[in-house]
């Protein structure tokens, strides 16, 4: 299993932070997630490895967090938010919205790879509500129309 | 530490400082209830059952994760507590299956405790339950999730104790489920305790489920009979057509050395009892083949044979190869009955210790032996050969638990990477080339290190400082294998004056083979043939010293031997002798089942085992314990019975043998019954001070008064012994004889998941042996 340099670099300089090796775990899986795209088996046996954990201590994190996965995902990851704030602002119709354009359901990847669709809890933007996030990207005050601008634009990045 | 005063639903009581209020409450007799507290694990506080209210303190606080402060007031029980715990109840049993009819938790289950004293009998819940199928995750271990009730017992039992980690918590809140370390299985020790903690039936054992009821078997607190820790193991026995049958082995009674352990072999490696293969008739040698005979024909064949070589030939052409298995008290009396009944000194046994070494360097030093015990306790701990994760596994879990409980330093030195040095302070890699032994040469002088002797990064300066602090650790014990033998052993004892000592040999009663005389030139106590002792004085022995093993079989293919007399153990399969050696020999095998030895004997008498018999075992570091009878199999006789009855047979005045029929004003079992309590305690002094009736010769506690009296250090409480205590044996006072000739000393190499003839015969560990792609040797030891 070989990372890039930059990943490894940023391992490397923050491993020494932590008082215990297993405390770099949670940021490692995130690094190797936006570098290989999910944990896959030989990203978990490397990753255990490094840190002197074993392969089910590794899953049992991956399982806690909800946005570390196991499987593959789109290239886009668009997470709507369908908590409180956002609910009461029309969440749920967004994200049905999303649903009917791309033709997928919660969790589920488009068949061209580009688009993962998942309804998420708070994601901390309630001021702006309703919100949604794609990959680390936030979008805010959406509406319907905003939100089929969102992914046109997500579309057309990724032909280039 | 100072204790500390604090008040208990209006009670004042003393705590000392940092002890968890659960617990201070238990001691002085008050019941916090909990699941997922467990002494000497990590703390939890999952369950949310043991929610006590701490004045000036806002919410109500888990007992299990406060502790006590000076003046703190606690009520343990109020409606507000009876309310949240039966609320807990209400929820935990949400998505219970409630299957406790066919649940084999049934009837000892926690939950069903728990919901008796605490909780509701109506339910909120309207929803459907959440099913999912149970799963297998080895041959041992069965998961039933929906019996679940996440107390993480299993994980922190798996993890912390057995230094395992094979199981984890995956997903969170309500989707948490325990989960094996292979996705669908588990890779792990086998060792059942998941499922022996588990308060519930979310895990239960591949060897015991669905066969019975708690309620229907009756429980046996006894000795295990596969390695030398001395476990104590609980058997649940039930009537079956052939006697009584084991169907259960685990660690309810958790009064033994062990404490909470127990490996696979003490927990499911009792089913050999029951093999289809098993001798349950004697068998008589007509025109070449060995065809079934009554016990009387086997008998009155072999008192006829014996009598006739004894006093034709002389004793020295008979030979006499006793068990590692066998009681104490049939040590003895094989020992005693070789050298009065067969006037022979050619006795053996298969020894995987130097304990006549040991014996003799530890002369007149009275307390330089430890005992399993002292292992959880001692502050420093030298490691020397052996790995006890695979051969001693009550061992390696005290010492694992010593050192995470109580930051005991663990000094290893191994020619192999074994499993402990992931606890020890300094793990010291010596050459495989007799490695061990030239570090005990190094330790007992003051020469640098010989460079040889360091293997993969440990240097001469690791080594020469580890001989220093050794040297300047106080109360250091030392555990050695038998990579450790003859002059080693006392070099190793002069080095390290201030240290207790353990000598690791393979058997369940190994130690009690050796210590009861089973060597061609060592009598009971280690005192030597050519020496005086009070035994030469009670017994009246042959001069000259015998033949060990070895020299047997070669004096038998000389026509030498004319009668070998074999107890319990299978010499030809594993020291792979020549069977045809034998042939002119008259052969007498006494064993459970058709091993290599028995097969080519001229008389094969079915013995019971260890769970068969009552009696005392000594584990490898001395401590004495009693073995009580769980299981019996028609057919079978103890070993014990069968010596006494080849001595009966020979003409021999058994009272000579067995000091039995000592008072005749017996209470004939009228105000015994077990009904009667009264009457029980009665029969219990009796036995405590040894003045119970022995009627018998078949008694074994006859001969264990001889024991107590004549061999050295067994002098020790029969009270406490009968109490189902160990009681440690010293050896500074022994005859401390070494032998003129000592025979080899082989480990019996078996593994966490084999154990000789009874490995072979067991079904649960040979099914472990086939998931794990584990080879073991073709021929078992004994």
């Amino acid at each position: 299993m070989k990372f890039s340099d930059e990943f490894e670099q940023r391992f490397a300089e923050m491993v020494p932070h932590y008082p215990t090796k297993r405390s770099a775990l949670v940021p490692t899986l995130l690094y190797a997630q936006d570098e290989v795209g999910f944990l896959s088996d030989d990203v978990i046996a490397e990753i255990a490895a490094r840190l002197d954990l074993t392969e089910l201590e590794v899953r049992n994190v991956i399982s806690y967090y909800s946005m570390l996965t196991t499987k593959p995902r789109g290239k886009f990851n668009v997470q709507v938010c369908t908590n409180i704030s956002c609910m009461v602002r029309g969440g749920e119709e967004i994200l049905h919205h999303c649903a009917t354009k791309l033709g997928i359901g919660h969790k589920h990847t488009t068949a061209d790879g580009l688009f993962t669709l998942e309804e998420v809890e708070c994601i901390g933007a309630c001021s702006w509500a309703p919100a949604a996030q794609v990959n680390y990207d936030f979008h805010e005050n959406l509406t319907p129309e905003k939100m089929d601008g969102i992914l046109d634009n997500y579309k057309k990045k990724a032909m280039q | 530490m100072a204790d500390l005063t604090l008040t208990v639903d209006g009670k004042k009581i003393a705590a000392p400082a940092g002890t968890l209020l659960i617990e201070a409450c238990k001691n002085v007799g008050i019941e916090v209830p909990s699941f997922c507290y467990y002494p000497n694990l990590s703390l939890q506080g999952a369950c949310r059952m043991c929610l006590v209210k701490v004045e000036k303190m806002p919410k109500l606080q888990t007992a299990c994760t406060t502790v006590v402060g000076e003046g703190m007031v606690v009520t343990s029980d109020s409606d507000e507590i009876r309310q949240a715990r039966k609320s807990m109840v209400e929820m935990l049993l949400g998505n219970h299956p409630l299957d406790c009819p066919v649940c084999d938790a049934g009837g000892e289950c926690e939950l069903q405790d728990m919901t008796f004293s605490y909780g509701a009998a109506e339910s909120k819940f309207m929803e459907a339950k959440n099913h999912k199928d149970e799963q297998q995750w080895s041959p041992v271990v069965f998961f039933d999730r929906p019996r679940c009730i996440l107390c993480y017992r299993c994980v922190r039992v798996c993890g912390e104790a057995m230094d395992v980690w094979a199981l984890g918590v995956q997903n969170r809140g309500v989707s948490s489920v325990i989960a094996p370390n292979k996705q669908d299985h588990l890779e792990c020790e086998e060792c059942g305790m998941c499922i022996d903690i588990c308060p519930v039936g979310a895990l239960t054992s591949g060897a015991y489920r669905y066969k019975t009821r708690p309620w229907e078997m009756k429980h046996v607190g006894t000795i295990c009979t596969h390695c030398g820790d001395g476990c104590k193991t609980t058997l649940g026995v039930r009537r079956s057509d052939t006697g009584m049958e084991i169907v259960r082995g685990d660690n309810r009674d958790k009064s033994g050395t062990n404490s909470d352990f127990l490996c696979i072999k003490g927990r499911y490696g009792f089913d050999f009892a029951n093999h289809e293969y098993r001798l349950t008739q004697p068998l008589i040698r007509k025109d070449g083949k060995l065809s079934p005979a009554t016990w009387e024909e086997a008998f009155e064949l072999i008192g006829k044979k014996f009598a006739e070589v004894r006093d034709r030939d002389g004793g020295q052409a008979i030979g006499v190869i006793g068990s590692t298995r066998t009681t104490n008290e049939e040590s003895y009396l094989l020992s005693k009955f070789a050298r009065l009944v067969l006037k022979t000194n050619n006795v053996d046994h298969h020894s995987t210790a130097d304990f006549p070494a040991f014996a003799a360097a530890l002369r007149d030093k009275p307390e330089a032996t430890a005992s399993m015990a002292d292992v959880f306790a001692a502050p420093a701990i030298l490691l020397i050969g052996n790995d006890p994760t695979e051969q001693h596994p009550l061992l390696a879990y005290q010492i694992r638990n010593n050192v995470r409980l109580h930051r005991s330093r663990l000094y290893v030195v191994n020619s192999r990477p074994i499993k402990l040095r992931r606890q020890a302070t300094v793990f010291a890699q010596v050459s495989e080339d007799n490695g061990e032994a030239a570090f005990v040469d190094f330790l007992s002088k003051n020469n640098p290190a010989p460079e040889p002797l360091g293997m993969s990064g440990t240097t001469t300066g690791v080594l020469e400082k580890l001989r220093e602090t050794l040297r300047s650790v106080k109360d250091l014990l030392v555990v050695f294998g038998s990579e450790i033998q003859g002059i080693s052993v006392t070099s190793l004892i002069a080095a390290l004056p201030q240290a207790k000592f353990i000598c690791l040999a393979d058997y369940a009663n190994s130690r009690g083979a050796a210590d009861m005389g089973l060597y061609p030139d060592l009598l009971p106590g280690y005192h030597a043939i050519a020496g005086r002792s009070p035994l030469h004085e009670e017994w009246g022995v042959p001069d000259t010293a015998g033949l060990p093993t070895s020299e047997m079989f070669t004096a038998a293919k000389e026509n030498k031997l004319k009668a070998l007399y074999v107890v319990g153990s299978n010499p030809i399969g594993r020291l792979n002798l020549n069977p045809f050696g034998f042939s002119k020999a008259f052969l007498v095998v006494q064993d459970m089942f058709l091993t290599e030895t028995a097969a080519i004997a001229d008389v094969v008498l079915p013995a019971a085992n260890a769970y068969e018999k009552t009696g005392t075992f000594t584990n490898t570091c001395g401590d004495l314990q009693l073995v009580k009878k769980a299981g019996d199999v028609s057919g079978t006789k103890a070993d014990f019975e069968v010596i006494v009855r080849i001595a009966d047979a020979m003409g021999f005045d058994i009272k000579k043998l067995i000091p039995f029929g000592g008072g005749m004003h017996a209470d004939m079992g009228q105000s015994r019954g077990a009904q009667s309590g009264e009457a029980d305690r009665h029969a219990v002094w009796l036995e405590m001070h040894g003045l119970e009736p022995k009627l018998s010769p078949l008694d074994p506690m006859a001969i264990l008064d001889e024991i107590q009296r004549l061999v050295p250090g067994y002098d020790v409480s029969r009270m406490n012994l009968l109490a189902g205590n160990s009681e440690h044996t010293r050896l500074d006072k022994t005859g401390a004889a070494v032998p003129q000739q000592p025979g080899p000393i082989l480990p019996a190499n078996d593994t966490l998941f084999t154990s000789g003839t009874l490995g072979r015969y067991s079904r649960a560990l040979n099914s472990v042996i086939e998931a794990h792609e584990i080879k073991p040797a073709e021929v078992a030891a004994d």
